[in-house]
C-alpha cells in the first residue's frame, strides 16, 4: 500500500478537468439566473484562490465576486499596530507574533522595521512556540500579539490555558481576535461614508469554511433568514470555490434562500465544541473593535475576560500605549471595495502610492487583501 | 525606499532590486555592471567576473553545506555567461569557537567541488571575529571563467526563443526551512545545490546556440522570468502545468505558505534557447542525472511587454510577479 501524502489532500481539488466542467455548468445554469449576482467571498484565503486561480475569468457576466473584509492582517487598524510597535521597544520584551503581521504599516512602521532598529521581534507559526521563547528567555517578557478570526484564536487560548496552568510568569497577551457575522452584519446594514448610503451590491456569500470549522456552520443561519442572503461555506481549493459559486447559482434558479455546506470534508453545523468552550472560557466580546477600512464595528472582536488581566498587556502597558485615533488615508477606497461598491483598479493611488511594498489602505497590505491579490495577479480579461 | 535595511531587501526580489539599484547602481554605475547578468563579462568579451557571499543557516544541510554552496554558486554565476570556471578566491569569516573538524569538512566539500568545476583558489583571506559577530561562519568567493560561447546574456531574447527549466523547482529553500525549522516531512527532499558548468559545457559542445541562461537562486523563477522579461523587454508565457515540482518541495509549500517558484535553488537553471535548438537541448540536458527532467516551460511574446504570464491549462491566465516581502533569509 502507498503511503498517503500530503499533495492527496489537494490533487484532486485543482484538477483542471473539474474545474472546466464547473465552469462550463456554471456557465450553462447561470443562463436561467432571474437577476445578475454580486457574491462576495468573506475570506481572504478565498480571495487569495479566486485570484491565484484566475476564477473569475471564467465567470459568465452576471456572475461577480466582491472581496470581503476576511484577512485579519489587512483589517488590523494602525492603532493597534502601533501598540505592537511600542511594545516591541522596551527593553526587556520579546514581541512575537504570527508572520503575516511582520510588513503591516501603523503610523510609527512596521514590526519589520522596528526589527530593523534593534527590536527583539519574533514571527511564529504556532502560537505554542511561544512556550520555547519563554524559556529560553527566562529575564525577558514574552508578548504573545494574537490576530486572526476564530480560526486561530483556539490557538491563542490553548496558549493562554498553557500558561495559567504551568504557572508561566514571562508571557502576555495583546489580544486582536476578530470575528466574522458581525462584519458581515456591518457590511450589509452600514451607511457608505464614500456615497453617503446604505448601499452594498452583496447578493450572497461564500462562507469561510476554516473559520466554521471551529464555530460550525451555525454562525451564518441568521443571514439567509434574518437578510435574505444565501450562504455556502466554501472549502479554498479553485473545485471548492467552484462547486460553491454553483450551489448558489442553483439557490437562485430554484428561488431558495439556504445555508448550505460545500466544504463538507471538515465543516459540520455545530463545529468544534471544545475549541468553542476554550475561547468562551478566557474571551469575552469587546463593545467595539475598530476594523482597517470600515471602522469601529460592535461585539466584532474578542478581548481577555477581567480575571485573566494578569496576563493582559494592553492593561499591564495602559499607560504607554496610545489611545487616540488614526484616521485611514484619505483617498483609499477599501470600504468602498468591501462593500462591493468598487473594484481596486478605481482606485485613484491604486499601484502607484499603494502598493504591497508599501500599502496605504488595509486590502493591500497582505496577500490575502483583494488590492494586493489584484497587484500580484493582475486582472487579465476585464 | 524605507530608511532602514529590513531582511526584505535581500529577498532577491522587488526590494531587494530596489536597493541595488538605487544605493549601489547608484554610487557605482558604468555599462558592465547595468547589464545585470549573473557575472561581468570583461576583457573584450573573454572573461566572466562574479562575486558571492554565502551565509546560509543551519551550514550543514540535506544535499550540501556552506562551503559545497560557496563554490557552485559563484562557478555557476560564471557558468551562466557560458564561461568555464577558472580562478576563485575565496574569504573565510569565521566566529570565534567555531570547531575545527567542521571548518574541515567545509574546506574538503570545497575542494571537491572546485575539481568537479575545473577551478582552483588562487588567493585567499581568513579573520576571526569574537563571538557574535557573526553566525558560525561567513564564505566569499570570487571567481574568473574564460567566456567558451560568447554573447550569451540576459538582455538579448526575442521572440525567437523558447524558455526551458533544467529541473523540478524549489528544492533548496524547502530545504533549508524544513531544516531550519526542525520539521521533519520524513522525505528525500534534499538541496538542489550542484555545479552545473558541466551541463552548459555539453550544451556548448553540442553546437547549440545559447541566447541566456540564469541558475534560479533567490527569489527562485519566478524573479529570473521577472529580470528577462524586463532586461529583454518581452512578455514570457509559462504553461503553469509543465512546471515541475517534486510532491516534498509541493507539500512543504502548501503547509508554509510559499510557491514553488518564488523558493531559491541553487543547481537549477533556466535557458533562452533559440526555437531551432531547443529540442536538442533538452536532449543533452537529459543526460545528466540533475536535469533528466528538464523541460519547455514556455515562450516570448509581445502580449504584456516586460511582464510574465502563468497560462493554466483550463484557460486562465495571471501575472507572476517578482516574489516581494521577506521570504526567507540566510538560505546562501
Amino acid at each position: 500500500m502507498s503511503e498517503l501524502q500530503l499533495k492527496d489532500f489537494y490533487d484532486g481539488f485543482r484538477n483542471p478537468d473539474v474545474i472546466g466542467g464547473l465552469a462550463k455548468l456554471i456557465n450553462e445554469e447561470a443562463k436561467q439566473l432571474p437577476h445578475p449576482i454580486n457574491i462576495m467571498e468573506v475570506c481572504g484565503g478565498h480571495t487569495h484562490s479566486i485570484m491565484k486561480y484566475g476564477l473569475p475569468q471564467l465567470m459568465p457576466q452576471n456572475i461577480k465576486f466582491i472581496h470581503g473584509p476576511g484577512c485579519p492582517v489587512c483589517i488590523m487598524p494602525k492603532e493597534r499596530i502601533d501598540h505592537a510597535y511600542i511594545l516591541s521597544q522596551q527593553e526587556d520584551v520579546i514581541l512575537v507574533t504570527l508572520g503575516d503581521m511582520i510588513k503591516v504599516p501603523g503610523s510609527k512602521g512596521s514590526l519589520q522595521d522596528a526589527r530593523a532598529k534593534g527590536a527583539d521581534v519574533r514571527f511564529v507559526y504556532s502560537p505554542l512556540d511561544v512556550l520555547k521563547i519563554s524559556v529560553e528567555n527566562p529575564e525577558k517578557k514574552v508578548i504573545f500579539f494574537a490576530i486572526g478570526f476564530e480560526t486561530t484564536a483556539p490557538m491563542t487560548v490553548a496558549l493562554i490555558d498553557t500558561v495559567i496552568k504551568r504557572g508561566i510568569k514571562n508571557i502576555f497577551f495583546h489580544i486582536n481576535h476578530v470575528t466574522v457575522p458581525e462584519v458581515m452584519v456591518e457590511l450589509i446594514d452600514s451607511r457608505d461614508e464614500h456615497v453617503d448610503s446604505y448601499n452594498n451590491r452583496i447578493d450572497a456569500f461564500l462562507g469561510p469554511s476554516h473559520v466554521s470549522v471551529i464555530t460550525g456552520a451555525k454562525i451564518y443561519e441568521k443571514f439567509p433568514k434574518e437578510y435574505n442572503r444565501p450562504v455556502v461555506v466554501s472549502g479554498f481549493e479553485p473545485v471548492d470555490v467552484m462547486e460553491a459559486i454553483l450551489m448558489l447559482v442553483r439557490q437562485f434558479n430554484e428561488q431558495r434562500c439556504e445555508l448550505e455546506i460545500q466544504y463538507k470534508r471538515l465543516v459540520s453545523y455545530e463545529g468544534n465544541l471544545k475549541a468553542q468552550q476554550l475561547v468562551e472560557k478566557y474571551f469575552e466580546k469587546a463593545d467595539l473593535f475598530k476594523w482597517r477600512g470600515l471602522g469601529n464595528i460592535p461585539e466584532s472582536g474578542y478581548k481577555l475576560k477581567n480575571e485573566y488581566s494578569e496576563l493582559d498587556a494592553q492593561i499591564i502597558y495602559d499607560a504607554i500605549l496610545p489611545k487616540e485615533e488614526i484616521e485611514d488615508h484619505k483617498l483609499c477606497i477599501c470600504g468602498d471595495i468591501l462593500r462591493g461598491m468598487a473594484n481596486p483598479p478605481e482606485c485613484t493611488i491604486f499601484g502607484t502610492a499603494c502598493k504591497p511594498s508599501s500599502p496605504l489602505g488595509s486590502c493591500m497590505v497582505s496577500s490575502e487583501g483583494a488590492c494586493a491579490a489584484y497587484y500580484k495577479y493582475g486582472n487579465l480579461l476585464k | 525606499m524605507t530608511k532602514y535595511v529590513t531582511l526584505a531587501h535581500g529577498n532577491g526580489g522587488e526590494e531587494n532590486n530596489e536597493l541595488i539599484s538605487k544605493v549601489f547602481y547608484k554610487a557605482f554605475e558604468n555599462e558592465i555592471l547595468s547589464k545585470s547578468e549573473d557575472a561581468a563579462v570583461i576583457h573584450n568579451g573573454a572573461l566572466a567576473f562574479s562575486t558571492d557571499s554565502f551565509t546560509v543557516s543551519p551550514i550543514f544541510f540535506p544535499g550540501g553545506d556552506i562551503g559545497k554552496l560557496a563554490i557552485c554558486g559563484t562557478c555557476n554565476d560564471l557558468a551562466m555567461m557560458g564561461a568555464a570556471p577558472k580562478y576563485l578566491t575565496c574569504s573565510v569569516i569565521i566566529e570565534e569557537g567555531f570547531a575545527i573538524r567542521d571548518l574541515e569538512n567545509i574546506v574538503r566539500s570545497m575542494k571537491k567541488e572546485l575539481e568537479i568545476n575545473g577551478a582552483i583558489v588562487v588567493s585567499g583571506d581568513t579573520k576571526v571575529v569574537p563571538k557574535g559577530a557573526v553566525d558560525k561562519i561567513f564564505i566569499n568567493t570570487t571567481g574568473i571563467g574564460e567566456i567558451q560561447q560568447r554573447g550569451i546574456s540576459s538582455n538579448n531574447i526575442t521572440q525567437d526563443d523558447v524558455i526551458l527549466l533544467s529541473r523540478d523547482i524549489g528544492r533548496h529553500g524547502a530545504t533549508i526551512f524544513v531544516a531550519r525549522e526542525g520539521m521533519d516531512f520524513g522525505s528525500s527532499l534534499q538541496s538542489d545545490c550542484a555545479s552545473l558548468y558541466i551541463q552548459v559545457k555539453a550544451l556548448m559542445d553540442a553546437g547549440i546556440k545559447i541566447t541566456a541562461l540564469r541558475d534560479a537562486t533567490r527569489g527562485g523563477v519566478a524573479a529570473v522570468l521577472n529580470e528577462w522579461a524586463k532586461q529583454s523587454n518581452i512578455c514570457i508565457e509559462v504553461d503553469e502545468e509543465t512546471i515541475p515540482v517534486s510532491s516534498e518541495v509541493y507539500g512543504s509549500c502548501e503547509m508554509l505558505g510559499f510557491e514553488p517558484l518564488n523558493l531559491a535553488n541553487e543547481g537549477t537553471f533556466v535557458l533562452a534557447i533559440p526555437k531551432e535548438y531547443a529540442q536538442r537541448a533538452l536532449e543533452v540536458l537529459h543526460q545528466f542525472e540533475n536535469s533528466s527532467n528538464a523541460v519547455a516551460i514556455g515562450k516570448v511574446s509581445d502580449a504584456y511587454i516586460a511582464k510574465v504570464i502563468l497560462n493554466s491549462s483550463y484557460g486562465t491566465k495571471r501575472f507572476l510577479d517578482l516574489p516581494t516581502g521577506e521570504l526567507l533569509p540566510r538560505i546562501c
